[in-house]
């Protein structure tokens, strides 16, 4: 019998799910994803975080719970920085420990660093020791690393083609109704961490909801690591927060591109990254831009029937907006 | 040029020290207040820490007073303070304001760029001159931490209420006064007289506290409603697991000087119960919490910033360092809402059951 590993979907699970995946296959050993969010998954993760905590942090523990008690392994990688001089959060940096202090009777969590904040280090440190769990053989766990990087490729190459995190990759990943292939005359730029916007409870359906709403939706996720990090650029100091430093820079750059008519960003409540970029991005739009933003923060108490009022008036204001532009165009 | 730096504490003291002492011109806001946050939170962002907004504070009313340029410290990550100064020049320049703004930082390049600011704000002052000026004001950081700590001890014991915080004002004035490094030696002397000369109590059973968490927020009393002298007041000594000056080692000297070992000590007992360090001092929270258990004090008190990151993650470990190692730990979460009543009564339980145990404990034992 092979052991299982749980994999929660939560936090960077949209970025990494498949290398992680691949990664596993290759050594044989099997992986078990959480299932989707649920009321009962984030309630459960409620009554297990301190209060304080954010709603993303309080999410990734319900889905560990979810995973507890069926999987010999929980792969929870403690993601130190995934880019050179940066860093994901402070809450990500301790989450392991959150985890470990206040969940009894846990199986054993592979919580190895995921470090790439000095020059020359390379996710093979990380997949090594995650390899040395199921075998010793380097070679096979060089060879898996491998694989792993190439579907971390195809992953990234998917993304900024423009297909949204749930739609690429395996199986898994295509429960997500595809887009129904309408007509769309507007374009939405929607600006939050990968597990804000990807999840769909957590995001009430907001990407499905404005592509009913006959809106193209675009995410930072489409752009290059180049592009964004040229946008972010403008700050007067470069964020240290990478996934931040990814939403300012396509805020940005959304910003400028006139086929985007509207930008929505989503923060979480109680988020430290996105209470200073938040006000950025703000801040730029309110000095330089046209285009309607609308700032949603969702926290466990957000209710879905207010945000979709929110969302429907800021579909109106941005047609309304482009049609004055268009009858702008026209004088 | 008029420079400005935002409160923390006592930190001004040292501070305008090291800059009158290189001529350049200070200008130290009034002591933060209810008017200096209710400033702050109307242009801050919401979910912005209070540090934050008692910053911005200080600087609108330092521009009222002539003050043209910011002197910050500035950091990289992962804890917002790295951001605050960008974040705020921003809000100040959209409200008007025409701020200059120097950040001081560990160099991302090189170490000619932070020298390069020190010269800037300096002026023409030769590196000699400007180094003996940073020794200056971290000598009086020194020595404000140690009449601070004799506070500590005095207050619980003091036979007159109040006699310690007067004898500590004058005290610290003495330290305020000295405009010549060669002086300070004297004037500590003085000063730590007046502190001694405070009548005590020895006999008297005090408890023990450490105060752990969020720096700031440990040293500025404004921020958590004056927590040391209401402590003191209940008869508890405290003990705080940072001082200022082992913070400006740390933070911009980059730990230069050697340290006595405080929180190298504290990080290492922290490990077992977190294996990274978290930014601010989350990891230095938890291991002082160990430490504290270890030397036989009565409770922890945690202080934080409400949304502060790396103390939430403290925060979710310490029940566990708590149970395991049998001390009481209470987290006080601050934010602008924070009434001066409710921490009182919370702070009074809790000395209370501090209290009942030291009894029970003795009965027992
Ligand atoms: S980046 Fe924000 S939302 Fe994400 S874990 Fe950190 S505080 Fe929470």
């Amino acid at each position: 019998m092979s052991a299982t590993v749980g994999i929660p979907r939560a936090l960077l699970y949209y970025y990494y799910y498949p290398q992680w995946k691949t990664f596993f296959d290759h050594l044989g050993v099997k992986t078990v994803v959480s299932r989707e969010t649920t009321r009962a998954i984030l309630e459960k993760g409620i009554k297990s975080t301190v209060d304080e905590a954010c709603l993303p942090i309080k999410l990734a523990v319900g889905h560990v719970l979810d995973l507890k008690d069926r999987v010999d392994y929980i792969f929870l990688p403690r993601i130190v920085s995934t880019a050179r001089r940066e860093y994901i959060c402070p809450k990500f940096l301790g989450f392991p420990d959150m985890v470990r202090n206040n969940i009894n009777n846990l199986p054993p969590l592979i919580d190895n660093n995921m470090d790439l904040y000095r020059k020359g280090s390379s996710l093979y440190n990380l997949f090594y020791m995650v390899g040395r769990y199921f075998t010793h053989n380097p070679a096979s766990i060089y060879k898996a690393y491998k694989a792993s990087m190439e579907s971390l490729h195809v992953h990234c190459r998917d993304m900024e083609a423009g297909r949204l995190p749930f739609e690429t990759g395996g199986k898994d990943n295509q429960n997500y109704r595809t887009r129904d292939g309408g007509v769309h005359d507007v374009t939405i730029a929607v600006i939050g961490h990968p597990y804000n916007i990807y999840d769909r409870y957590i995001s009430m359906n907001m990407i499905k909801r404005l592509w009913d709403y006959g809106a193209d939706v675009v995410t930072a996720d489409q752009l290059t690591e180049t592009a964004f990090r040229r946008e972010a650029g403008k700050l007067p100091k470069q964020l240290f927060w990478t996934l931040n430093q990814r939403m300012v820079g396509a805020a940005f750059y959304y910003f400028e591109r006139p086929d985007v008519d509207g930008l929505i960003h989503v923060a979480s409540f109680g988020c430290g990254p996105d209470s200073m970029t938040g006000e950025l991005i703000e801040r730029y739009a309110r000095r330089s831009s046209r285009k309607p933003l609308l700032n949603l923060t969702i926290d466990e108490h957000t209710g879905e029937a207010g945000m979709i009022t929110r969302l429907e008036a800021f579909m109106d204001m941005v047609r309304w907006r482009r049609h004055l532009d268009d009858v702008a165009a026209t004088l | 040029m008029k420079v400005v730096y935002p409160h923390m504490g006592h930190m001004w003291i040292c501070v305008k020290a090291m800059l009158e002492y290189l001529d350049v011109e200070v200008v130290v806001p009034p002591p933060s207040s209810k008017k200096t946050l209710l400033l702050g939170v109307k242009h801050a962002p919401e979910f912005a820490c209070m540090p934050l907004k008692l910053n911005l504070g200080n600087f609108m009313e330092a521009a009222e007073m002539g003050a043209d340029t910011i002197v910050m410290a500035g950091g990289c990550g992962p804890c917002r303070f790295g951001y605050y100064a960008h974040v705020e020049h921003a809000i100040l320049r959209d409200l008007g304001y025409r701020y200059q703004l120097v950040v001081l930082e560990p160099p991302q390049k090189h170490i000619g760029e932070l020298l390069g600011k020190i010269k800037h704000i300096t002026g023409h002052q030769s590196w000699r001159r400007v180094i003996n000026g940073i020794r200056f004001g971290y000598h009086k950081a020194e020595a404000v931490d140690q009449l601070e700590k004799m506070s500590h001890y005095c207050r619980p014991r003091e036979t007159r209420a109040g006699a310690t915080d007067r004898a500590l004002q004058s005290a610290l004035r003495e330290i305020i006064a000295v405009d010549r490094p060669e002086k300070l030696p004297a004037a500590l002397n003085n000063a730590m007289g007046m502190m001694n000369a405070v009548s005590l109590d020895k006999q008297r059973p005090v408890l023990r506290i450490g105060l752990v968490g969020e720096i700031y927020t440990l040293l500025e009393p404004f921020s958590n409603l004056d927590i040391e002298r209401k402590l003191g007041g209940m008869g508890v000594e405290v003990d705080r697991s940072i001082y200022l000056s082992e913070w400006i080692n740390e933070h911009l000297f980059m730990g230069l000087k050697k340290n006595k070992g405080g929180s190298k000590l504290a990080k290492q007992k922290a490990i077992k119960y977190l294996g990274h360090s978290v930014g601010g001092h989350g990891l230095e929270t938890v291991g002082s919490t160990v430490l504290y258990a270890e030397r036989g004090y009565d409770g922890v008190i945690q202080l934080l910033p409400f949304t502060c990151m790396p103390e939430i993650v403290a925060q979710s470990i310490l029940p566990r360092v708590s149970t395991e190692l049998g001390i009481p730990v209470m987290t006080l979460i601050v934010d602008e809402q924070s009434g001066e009543a409710g921490l009182v009564t919370r702070l009074e339980a809790f000395v209370d059951l501090l209290a009942r145990r030291k009894q029970t404990g003795k009965v027992l034992a």
